[in-house]
């Protein structure tokens, strides 16, 4: 929006960093504080403070918004296969456990994978709504 | 506190927002402060960033002032008071902050605390239970959040985008203004 050289120069810093941290924190979610859901608004929030910017088309050029809609639904759909993924394989729906030979080794499995189904529906209905409203301004 | 008073008060809906943007921080600061990490993660990215970037888009495409209301403002106090009051007085049965004689600490809580190192074996006793045991609500909340995304869409969908020459005029009238 600005033409603010100072703010492009330390966004084009940060935002790196904050991607990189929107996946450590999904992907170290199991281990430290986080998730899906943090690591979804954390990634969206990136990508936004890019727009602020560097302006919408750009990051709109960046992020497709033919491919939001997609993402936002395949995120829910991975979560919900993976629990029919756990019935076909005679558990109960999103017991993880039968996902694995080891109980614990499912249990991970299958928890690592609805949180990814959770950080790309979060993240990618977050930048839906926010270039919805952008693509209105002015 | 402070902040909230002052939301109510001001008319300027620019400062208003920002307010309210500080309002979250400061609540993630105390959930942080609770030991809720995760909680005090999401509402610092989402309370503090996203939803006050949704705020000031909405202001872009409405106006910057608070129209001043026309109705006495006698009532809705007198609402507020009352629910407040009725609120404040169901929080006097409530066992106090940490008791660990409470029912919330005694119905399932244990259980999580004793078995989850070996029934998921995750460090982290929130994700255990937001993904595995309460699994099927989490589902439920990512539902909820595409739901959301859809209905926005459905309501404001995509205009049109304009050629980029056009886009980069009308932003520097923006800054201009």
């Amino acid at each position: 929006m600005g033409d603010d050289r100072v703010l492009r120069v330390i966004a084009r810093l940060l935002i790196p960093f904050i991607l990189l941290f929107a996946l450590y924190v999904q992907f170290h979610g199991d281990y430290g504080p986080g998730g899906g859901f943090q690591a979804g608004v954390i990634f969206a929030a990136g990508i936004i403070l890019y727009a602020l910017t560097y302006g919408v088309e750009p990051a709109m050029r960046l992020v497709p918004r033919r491919l939001l809609a997609p993402l936002a639904a395949l995120g829910v759909l991975l979560y919900g296969g993976v629990g029919v993924a756990t019935m076909v394989l005679g558990g109960k729906f999103l017991d993880y456990s039968v996902l694995a030979h080891d109980p614990l080794h499912g249990q991970h499995y299958g928890i690592l994978l609805i949180e990814l189904g959770v950080g790309i529906t979060v993240a990618a209905v977050m930048l839906l709504i926010f270039f919805a409203f952008m693509s209105r301004e002015g | 506190m402070a902040t909230a008073l002052a939301v109510v008060r001001l008319r300027s809906l620019f400062a208003v927002v920002m307010l309210a943007g500080i309002y979250s921080l400061v609540t993630a600061g105390i959930f942080l402060t609770l030991d809720a990490v995760d909680v005090a993660f999401t509402e610092a990215a989402v309370g503090a960033g996203i939803a006050t970037m949704l705020m000031l888009g909405t202001l872009a495409l409405t106006g910057h002032k608070q129209t001043p209301p026309r109705h006495s403002p006698v009532l809705p106090l007198m609402v507020v008071t009352i629910t407040g009051v009725v609120l404040l007085w169901g929080t006097h049965d409530m066992p106090r902050f940490g008791d660990p004689d409470a029912p919330i600490h005694r119905h399932v809580a244990p259980r999580y605390i004793e078995e989850s190192p070996t029934e998921i074996g995750l460090p982290n006793m929130v994700t255990s239970v937001l993904a595995s045991y309460r699994g099927f609500d989490t589902l439920g909340e990512v539902v909820v959040v595409f739901t959301a995304g859809v209905g926005v869409l459905s309501l404001l969908g995509f205009r049109r985008r304009r050629p980029p020459r056009q886009d980069s005029e009308s932003s520097k009238e923006e800054s201009d203004g």
